[in-house]
């Protein structure tokens, strides 16, 4: 493989990660209007999750599900306990809850787990066992991954009686009410769907990140930027920006020397202000809710 | 039938006369006056570590009262102000250290270059609503530090710089670190009543008019966009100081001072502290310096437990932050003594 297609290969899989998260930001923001600064944090608590299964001594595609659904569960809690009192709050009300998750949820793990950095395995097997191959290999493994759960939500969501509740919902809270749909619910749900996604990220990009409670945070930054860039709605143009983001800053941290490996994290900062600068459109198609 | 019949005196009657009951504490000036003498009192009758956590507390206050400025009285959220603490804590370190400048000039210079930084800022900031400046702010703070390594030869890279702070004069006869803390007081004093008279001044009631309703300030002829940036600038100015202080008073800067976590527990201390209050950023001050400090014995994770927890208890029970429990107390007590 060339050393170009490799670096190319490997943007695409760290971008997949990070469409996975702007996903998850992006259904939290469609479900319930806020953006979720803590999303990482949550992603890297089911990152845990999944550590400790697999220390436990589960096989690795056994505690994927269970982690998801652990997940899944815990975001619907953190609706129902948190987010629900805050609902239709101020912005700045909004930041703050989520802001006051980020804190907490990073102590939490770093309580339970502590902050020491531990490895994470790697999920797909050195097949093709021979040097760069076997990255080139682990990187197709997460965009395959992050694919399958893409088309999973794309199912849900369109063929399916529960995705055709959670449009509704989406589309107008108040007559979804009148209708007979429990709307707190499927607002819980939306978080739900929103920390397994991210779960998914967490345990994708564990390997290549390893394991500690600080690992999302620049996670976060790239998946913030892929939402962005999809205005916080699109998620068709937010995964496209992650998996840009990814190749992008993947090329720009080899081959252009000023760069280097520290100035890396500057790339997504480039790319929203870019974006929120030249089109006004982008910034006016902003939150509503 | 004129107002002065009516009420017995010459001008219309405001506050407690008129029938507010929201200006409830009897003796706003006392209570103003036995808190600047206990002030200047503290370091000579604390122990060095108390004064240098009360150091703290004021440099972190003037770092909130610029970071209210924004959040409070322009309606916007910054999740970047570390980035500015961070400018003005590089200036003393280089000014003063490799370039040989004098210890009075670190001030100023750092107030100018934070303001400047805050107007080239703020003038794309401005062009963003609500959630997207605070997306936008993140990723300034998170750029910092890598910045700060990358620059090293200047920074002196993730090493950090060691700084020296202005020792107190001869005459005094006081320690450095009192005569830091008196320093600091000062200063916090002046931003205090600067920010005190731009709220009372047409711009601050500009910036209440746009924050209130932006399309009817517009139609009054405020410039929205000229504000915001202004606000954004003067805000940074104040966390250029309140880091040039911070350098002052640490000792030491490193890029590990101002991560993400710094900005990011900022606007939250903002938030507890009451971010439409004047004395919001004194509170939200004690709240950043003492909860960890309390909390850093039973371990490393549990600061940050106490702090998540007790952001989101204060958004979810106490919309007003800390100033507003405390003036809801400050009108139990009055009533009371009997004023009702």
């Amino acid at each position: 493989m060339s050393d170009l297609l490799l670096q190319v290969v490997q943007g695409l899989s760290l971008g997949a990660v990070y469409a996975g998260l702007a996903l998850a930001l992006v259904l939290v923001h469609r479900f319930t209007g806020i953006v979720n600064f803590a999303q990482g944090e949550l992603a890297m608590l089911s990152t845990y999750v999944a550590w400790q299964l697999l220390d436990a001594g589960m096989p690795f595609w056994a505690a994927l599900p269970v982690t998801l659904a652990v997940s899944v569960a815990g975001g619907m809690l953190v609706e129902r306990l948190v987010i629900r009192r805050v609902e239709g709050g101020g912005e700045l009300t909004l930041v703050a809850v989520t802001v006051g998750l980020l804190i907490f949820v990073n102590a939490a793990a770093g309580l339970v787990w502590s902050f020491a950095v531990r490895s994470f395995p790697n999920p797909f097997p050195a097949a093709l066992g021979f040097g760069s191959a076997q990255s080139g290999f682990s990187a197709l493994g997460v965009l395959g991954v992050v694919a399958v759960v893409m088309l999973a939500l794309y199912v849900l969501f369109r063929h399916t009686g529960a995705g055709l509740i959670m449009r509704a919902v989406v589309a107008d809270p108040v007559s979804a009410r009148l209708a007979g749909i429990r709307v707190g619910r499927v607002l819980g749900l939306g978080w739900g769907l929103a920390a397994g996604v991210g779960a998914v990220a967490g345990v994708l990009v564990a390997p290549l990140l390893f394991l500690e409670p600080n690992m999302m945070g620049g996670v976060l930054v790239y998946a913030l930027a892929a939402a962005v860039l999809g205005a916080f709605r699109d998620p068709v143009v937010t995964v496209a920006a992650g998996l840009g983001l990814g190749v992008a800053e993947t090329l720009a941290g080899t081959y252009v020397g000023f760069v280097g490996a520290d100035l890396k994290v500057a790339v997504p900062l480039l790319v929203i202000v870019a974006v929120l600068l030249l089109p006004r459109r982008a910034a006016e198609t902003a939150p509503e809710r | 039938m004129n107002i002065a019949e009516r009420t017995g005196r010459r001008r219309l009657a405001v506050g407690w006369e008129a029938g507010d009951r929201r200006q409830v504490w009897p003796w706003p000036r006392l209570t103003l006056a036995v808190l600047a003498v206990a002030a200047c009192a503290v370091p000579f009758l604390l122990n060095p570590y108390r004064v240098f956590q009360l150091t703290m507390v004021l440099v972190y206050g003037v770092a909130l009262l610029g970071l209210n400025l924004v959040v409070g009285q322009s309606g916007q959220i910054s999740l970047g102000h570390g980035a500015f603490l961070a400018l003005g804590a590089y200036v003393p370190a280089v000014a003063t250290g490799p370039l040989g400048l004098p210890h009075p000039v670190a001030l100023p210079l750092s107030a100018l270059l934070a303001f400047g930084l805050g107007l080239a800022l703020g003038l794309p900031a401005l062009r963003l609503r609500g959630v997207y400046l605070a997306v936008v702010t993140l990723a300034i703070a998170v750029v910092v530090p890598p910045v700060i390594k990358r620059f090293g030869a200047v920074t002196g890279g993730s090493m950090g710089l060691s700084v020296s702070a202005p020792s107190a004069p001869s005459w005094s006869g006081l320690a450095d670190d009192q005569w830091l803390y008196l320093l600091v007081l000062a200063v916090a004093a002046v931003a205090f009543a600067a920010v005190r008279n731009l709220l009372g001044s047409r711009a601050g009631r500009a910036l209440a008019a746009i924050r209130e309703n932006p399309e009817a300030a517009e139609v009054l002829g405020v410039r929205i966009a000229a504000h915001r940036t202004l606000v954004f600038a003067w805000s940074a100015m104040y966390a250029g100081v309140a880091g040039t202080l911070y350098a002052w008073v640490v000792g030491f800067v490193s890029p590990d001072s101002f991560t993400v976590t710094l900005s990011i527990v900022l606007l939250a201390a903002a938030v507890v502290g009451g971010p439409d209050s004047p004395a919001g950023p004194l509170l939200g001050a004690i709240f950043m310096t003492f909860v960890p400090a309390a909390a850093q014995g039973a371990g490393d994770a549990v600061p940050g437990l106490v702090s998540g927890l007790v952001i989101i208890l204060v958004v979810c029970a106490a919309p007003a932050g800390l100033a507003g429990l405390l003036r809801m107390a400050a009108g139990a007590v009055a009533r009371r003594l009997g004023r009702e």
